[in-house]
This record gives structure tokens, sequence and C-alpha cells, in this order.
């Protein structure tokens, strides 16, 4: 069929990873065995129950109950990229995702099936696991519309009014070397491994093309998206996110999530995601004592019950709380309504030069304008725990509808 | 030979290279492909037909169903992939070529993706066996003899230009020889595999001090030339981070610099008596074309790993001298297969494509820091966002470059 470089394209890019091993012209010879590899095969007997579709009206990974691991991970487009090089690399994600979220090897060759004279095109470390509930989504940061030589994707004319580099807080102490990124992805599963295997295999494909800034792990769930799941607790050892926006909750998802009309058309059932690295001082934190810890969150810390009485479910009385107690500063009581769906996970990355753990949330929130989150934020700049907390990492992305089968995801923002 | 004269007779000998390459590319001259269609739905996988004669067989695979498609070409064990195309889009087309030989097969569709496939069939191929080398053999022979004559050119120069680095730093002239080091290393960097592949002589010559206290050998070669040349402050450390660089160290006096001068010299001839032996050209013969383009990708591992850190030259800090004739070689050993590479279908030449674009880059950004002729900056000049620059261009190479041998031998 014929392509045209400004159009989606059906299967692979010939220059991806996967474009060689896809043997669309190529002859392969048959003699001596040289190709013998099974047929392309799950990395074991699938599942059904594990597995979440890529396909669909909004990317996996939102309103899916949170998974138990995260690899977060942001990339800046090569100097030398152009429109195709972006287009195509989004291509080759997609359908790499599509099959690593079944729990299929990132080509059909896969990790040994490709014939000993070539690197496998799969990392292969996630061979005999299963799909762990694997979720890959995919998000625009607002640099890709506009950056030094001018609008070098011919996308500039279509970023939304909303996507602006946050504003400062008070209190940021942000890296640029862990904030940004004209890509992000967001990658969760149950398995940490199936989780790395993602990333790392992204990576891979987008060599060339797009670089990696920066990534982070993230393991124990700071917030849950179903009413079954048990709302988890932070690095404070507090629970947190007690009232977010959960997956059933149609209603709240349309009013608080999903892209609205007054957003461009390819982003119809999208949504923008902010995330934040936020470093907890832990040590310090752990020298309060225990009223003090309750009186700061607003919260008892054993059932998480609001101190204004009652159990973990019990709507908060703000006025039986501190003014500057953190539920009290972030229910959508003190905020006009404003709500957001949270999807943050701790993080530790060893420790730090001064022998304290390097430790936090790295949190991460979609709504259908960064403004709820900018609100909330500004909001919260009076909260009590603000002495135990430091932003150190900051991004936000646009994050577009799901791909429908055979397409890739932020198709309509090329169309 | 100076060190401008010895980068003339690489590029002159690429030149020639691709001369006699271009004019010996000759095209597989089979019998037009017989063409067959599929069609994959949900349900079923029809093929055209069940039975072929062999030689080149082309299979027009459309999904009229409403997933994902793919097609497989499996062996009479039903299991072993003999050809796949994947990734096809409902309502796309895509095509695989297979040069398939007497035999039976079995063709199905797996639409999803997932499980063992639907509409599974027989497929018979009748006839002669199809040779597949043939036409290809003499040019890679050919790929091989040029490549035997640039290790020796190579090598042929290294020679001299260690006699005249010996030379000045066993007169004690230092600043000479600091002129001559990084130069006098040029060659050996560029055919590096080469060497390393000799077992107990790239030690000799090119080990740091760390890898041979590590495994107990007496410490000789250029980088030992190096630390008399470049001698460490007192509070310095090895490149290890660790150990103090005058531990177990001293300046070599006159007598020892005349010992490691003779060492190395006589290193250098055995490698030169080497690549002009009957083993090396058995060597390579054995190795044929792969090891050509492995080379290339060997060479552009040695800086990903070893000169991007600085580690190398630890004391002169003349790593990116070393770097620009990693890539030198490794460039010379691709251009001596990309014609090959290029003649292997629409894939084999986006391949050789990419790889030349992604050459051409990564010696701009170097560009940015010097030249071989005209000297580098050191090392320890480059930024943190240089040397990202760098190592993003080096992946940005290494991954297609990585397809190659698979691409050149197929």
């Amino acid at each position: 069929m014929p392509h045209d470089d400004e159009q989606p394209r059906a299967g692979l890019s010939r220059r991806g990873l996967l474009g060689l091993a896809a043997g669309g012209g190529a002859a392969l010879a048959l003699a001596g065995g040289g190709i013998g590899y099974a047929l392309g095969a799950p990395r074991r007997d699938a599942d059904d129950e594990d597995r979440h579709a890529f396909f669909g009206e909004h990317q996996a990974g939102i309103t899916t109950e949170v998974q138990e691991h995260l690899h977060f991970a942001a990339f800046d487009m090569m100097p030398r990229s152009d429109r195709r090089d972006l287009i195509e690399l989004l291509q080759d994600w997609s359908y790499a995702a599509s099959r690593l979220t079944q729990g299929l090897e990132v080509s059909a060759s896969g990790a040994t099936g490709g014939g000993p004279e070539s690197p496998p095109d799969d990392t292969g470390e996630a061979m005999g696991l299963h799909a762990a509930n694997l979720t890959i989504t995919f998000g625009f940061g607002p640099t890709p519309f506009a950056n030094e030589d001018g609008d070098r994707y011919g996308i500039g004319d279509r970023r939304p009014a909303k996507l602006e580099r946050l504003p400062a807080f008070l209190g940021d102490d942000l890296d640029p070397a862990q904030s940004g990124g004209d890509l992000c992805i967001q990658v969760c599963a149950d398995d940490p491994q199936v989780a790395v295997h993602a990333i790392r295999n992204l990576s891979r494909i987008a060599f060339g093309r797009a670089k990696l800034r920066w990534s982070q792990l993230g393991f124990g769930k700071t917030s849950r998206t179903s009413a079954e799941q048990q709302t988890p607790r932070n690095l404070f050892g507090f629970k947190d996110g007690t009232a977010n926006i959960l997956a059933d909750d149609r209603d709240a998802l349309d009013a608080h999530v999903w892209a609205g009309d007054d957003d461009p058309d390819w982003m119809a059932g999208g949504s923008y995601l902010v995330a934040r690295k936020i470093a907890m001082l832990i040590e310090t934190w752990d020298r309060v004592r225990l009223g003090e810890q309750e009186r700061i969150f607003g919260r008892d810390k054993a059932e998480g019950a609001p101190l204004s009485g009652g159990t973990e479910m019990t709507p908060p009385k703000l006025a039986g709380l501190d003014v500057h107690s953190h539920v009290r500063l972030a229910h959508p009581d003190s905020n006009d309504g404003v709500r957001i769906l949270r999807r943050g996970f701790n993080y530790v990355g060893g420790n730090n030069a001064l022998g304290r753990l390097d430790a936090g949330l790295f949190f991460l929130s979609y709504q259908r304008d960064p403004a709820q989150f900018i609100a909330l934020q500004k909001r919260l700049s009076t909260d009590l725990l603000v002495e135990y907390i430091r932003h150190v990492g900051s991004g936000v992305w646009a994050v577009p509808p799901g791909a429908t089968s055979g397409s890739y995801v932020g198709a309509a923002l090329f169309a | 030979m100076t060190h401008a004269s010895r980068t003339l007779s690489v590029l002159a000998l690429g030149a020639i290279a691709a001369t006699a390459l271009s004019g010996c590319v000759a095209k597989q001259s089979t019998d037009p492909a017989a063409s067959f269609t599929v069609s994959s739905t949900d349900s079923a996988c029809d093929v055209s037909t069940g039975t072929a004669t062999s030689g080149t067989l082309t299979f027009e695979v459309t999904n009229a169903g409403d997933q994902v498609t793919e097609f497989y070409l499996l062996a009479e064990d039903g299991l072993r992939i003999v050809g796949e195309v994947e990734n096809i889009a409902p309502a796309a087309s895509r095509t695989l070529t297979v040069v398939a030989q007497p035999g039976d097969y079995y063709t199905v569709c797996k639409p999803g993706m997932i499980g063992d496939g639907v509409g599974k069939a027989a497929f018979t191929v009748t006839g002669d066996k199809v040779a597949v080398d043939g036409p290809d053999a003499e040019q890679k022979q050919r790929a091989v003899d040029l490549y035997a004559a640039f290790v020796k050119d190579q090598v042929g120069a290294l020679v001299p230009d260690v006699a005249e680095l010996v030379s000045a730093y066993t007169a004690g002239e230092d600043e000479r020889a600091r002129e001559l080091f990084p130069l006098a290393r040029a060659s050996y960097e560029r055919i590096e595999p080469v060497a390393e592949a000799l077992g107990d002589l790239d030690p000799r010559i090119d080990y740091r001090e760390v890898d041979a206290v590590a495994e107990g050998l007496e410490w000789t070669g250029f980088h030992r030339i190096e630390k008399d040349l470049w001698q460490p402050a007192s509070d310095a450390l090895n490149s290890d981070g660790e150990t103090p660089a005058w531990q177990d160290w001293a300046p070599s006096t006159p007598e020892e610099r005349g010992e490691y001068g003779d060492l190395l010299t006589a290193d250098v001839q055995e490698l030169f008596d080497y690549v002009h032996s009957e083993e090396f050209t058995t060597v390579l013969a054995d190795q044929g074309i792969a090891g050509i383009s492995n080379g290339a990708v060997a060479l552009l591992d040695e800086v990903a790993t070893g000169k991007i850190s600085g580690e190398e030259d630890w004391w002169s800090h003349t790593d990116l001298y070393d770097f620009a004739a990693n890539v030198e070689g490794s460039k010379m050993a691709f251009s001596l297969v990309q014609e090959l590479a290029a003649s292997k279908g629409a894939d084999g030449q986006d391949l050789v494509d990419e790889i030349a674009t992604g050459y051409a880059d990564l010696e701009s950004a170097l560009a940015q820091h010097g030249s071989l002729q005209d000297g580098f900056v050191p090392f320890t000049d480059l930024t943190d966002g240089d040397r990202r620059e760098l190592i993003d261009l080096i992946n940005a190479l290494a991954e297609p470059l990585s397809q190659l041998t698979a691409t050149t031998l197929s």
C-alpha cells in the first residue's frame, strides 16, 4: 500500500530496530537451518487476568488498577530528528508496547529467534515472566511543539494551550536533569523486571531518534484507583489519597480527568500528566512525635481515619483539622471542588553523600487541565508537610487518547 | 610515515575499496519470484495455492480481519520459522519474500498476535535445491582481501611510528615524544580487534597499569611510556580512582626506558609478522565477511566503553585521538561490506544509509574538538554535555551497525 510520510503508516517503519526482523522484502535463505526459532510464542502461557489491552479509547495506565511497580522515563528527541523520525518512533513504540503488554516479546523473533548473527530484538530478561498487568502510557511535553529550531515537527499550531511548563512553586528545588522531556513513558507492572524490561527495550528502539533524559524507578503504589484496592502507605507511613478518583466513577473522570471540549481534537480521550519527584527528609520526619505526625497529615496513623472522627472512609470534617494539615489543604472542599487522579509511587535510590536515604514520593497525577494540579500545589504552600519534603523533579505531558488497533499513540496529532 | 600521510592512505584505500566493490555488484539473476496472495481474517488464513517450485517466493499478505495480524511460513516440524511478516494492521498488506528449498512447510496466520494461530495449512515446495550463495562469494572474498590489505597497511605504518616514538623516549626528548605518542597509537587503534584476538600481544602493547596489576603481569607498552612522559603529581591517583599513582611505580631510569622501548618495538614487530603470516590469512578467511563487520562493531564498542570515560589515556588525556582512530577503523571495515549489505533489498539499503548517516554525524561532532591532523583538545576539556552528545551519537550508530553482520550474511 502507498506510504505517505505525513500520514500514519501501517506496519513497522523500516528504520526501526524491528524493521529488518520483519523481513519485508528481505530474502530469507532456507539453507542449513540458519533460521531456527520457534513460532513467536508468548513468554509464558498467557493469562488473560494479568493483561491489559493496549488499544482502546483511552491509554491504559491511567484508570487501570494501580500496579506495584513503576519505571518512568523521559526522553528528548535527538537534535537531528525530524517529523518523520517522531512519527516512526511513535509507531515503533506503539507496536512494541502492543506486544509487551500482552506478555509477548518485543518482536516476533524476540530474544532468541533472530538467528546467531544479529543481536536479539528483545533483550530477554522477561522470558518466562507473565505480562504482570503491564501498562505503557505515552505523553508529549511542551517542548516538541516549539524548540530552538522553531517548529521542527510541524505541530506547533496543535499545542494545547494548557500544555505549558509548570510555574515555580514555593519550596521548589528542581534539578533540570530530573525534569521535563519531549516525551514520557510511564510503565507500570506488578513485576519490577517486567517494567524495567519495557523501558530498556523502548529506549533501545529510540536510539538515534530520541535519547533518555532521565528515568525513575518506583515501588509500592501510594494511591488506589479501585474500591477493592487497599489505600497504600507512603514512606512517611501514612495512608494518603483515600479520596482518589476511582476507575468506575465515570462522572468524576469526565469532569476531572479526560480532556474536554476546550482541547484540540487530537486530545479527545486524553489527559494531562503531572510528575513531581518529591524527596522526603526521612531522618528528620522519623524523629517527629506521633501526635505531631498525625496533626501534620490530619489523619490517624494506624487506620488512616481523619482526626475529625470516624474510620478511614469517613469524609473529614475540615473544621476539625489543623488549618494547615495536609488533608485539609488538599481536600476538594478547600479547593473549589478541584480533584485529580493520583497514581504515585514510593522511591528509594540508595543514599546521598550525607548518608541519608535518597527516598520520597514519585507523585503522578492525571487531570483534564494542569491548572488543577497548579491550584492544589499553590494551596499546599502552607502545608505543614512542606518542612519535610523537597520537590526535586517536575514535568508535564499531554497524554493522547489510546490508539486504535494497528495505529499508534498520537496518530491524530499528525493527521 | 608521518601521521598525515597515513590518514590519507586510509582514505585512499577506502576509495579503492568502494571502486573495486561497485565494479562487482552482480545482482543475483534468478527467475522472477513466484507470487502468492494470503488473506488473513480472524479465523482463516487463505493462501492462493498450497504448492510451489523452489526458488524465490513472494507472499502478499492482506489483513482482512479486525486485529493486527502476522503471517508465518513454518518448517515441516511446524515450529521452526522459515519466514514471517508481522504488524500487519487491519486492511493493510505486507510482503514476505523467502528463498524456499524443496520440502514440506506450513503456512499460518496469527491475528491478535497471540496463540497458536489460525488456518494452519500444508505448503509443499518441489523442484531442485537452490544455490543461495554464488554471485556473492567473489564479492565477499574481495572484501576480505581488502580488509587484510588495510590491516597490513596500518601495521606497516605502526612500525616506523613506534620506532620514532621510542627513539625520542629513550633519548629523553620528552617534549617530542609527547607529540608523537597519540599519533603513534592511531594506526594501532584502527585495527585494535586484530591485535586483541592474539591473546597476550595486546596486553603487552596496550594494557593500562590497573589492568596489568589486576592480572599480575609486568606492565609494559604504550601506557608505561605514557606515564613516564606525563609524570603524575605526587598525590595523583591511578585510573581506578583509588590507588596512589606512585604506589609501586617510579619514573623509568634511562636504562629502563631503553628496555621498555625495545619491548614495544619487538611487540609491534611481532604484530607486523603476524599480519603478514599465512596464519592471519587463514583466520581472516575463516571469519569471512562476518569478521569484518563484527570488527566494525567491536571498534565502536571500544569507543563506548573505554574512550568515552577518559580512562584509556589517563595521564596524557589524548583519548580523543584513540576515539577518532577507532571510528576511522570501524568506518573502513563498514565501507568494505556496505555494497554487499546494500544489495540485500530495500532493508539492506536503508540500513547502509542509516549507518552512513551515523558515521557522518559522529565525525562532525568529534570534529568540534579537533582532528588527528591538527590535534585534539585534552579529553578533560570536554564537558558532560560534550560527552553526552558523543555517546548519544555512538548509540545512534551502534544500533544499526549491530545489524550489519546478519544483513550482510543474509
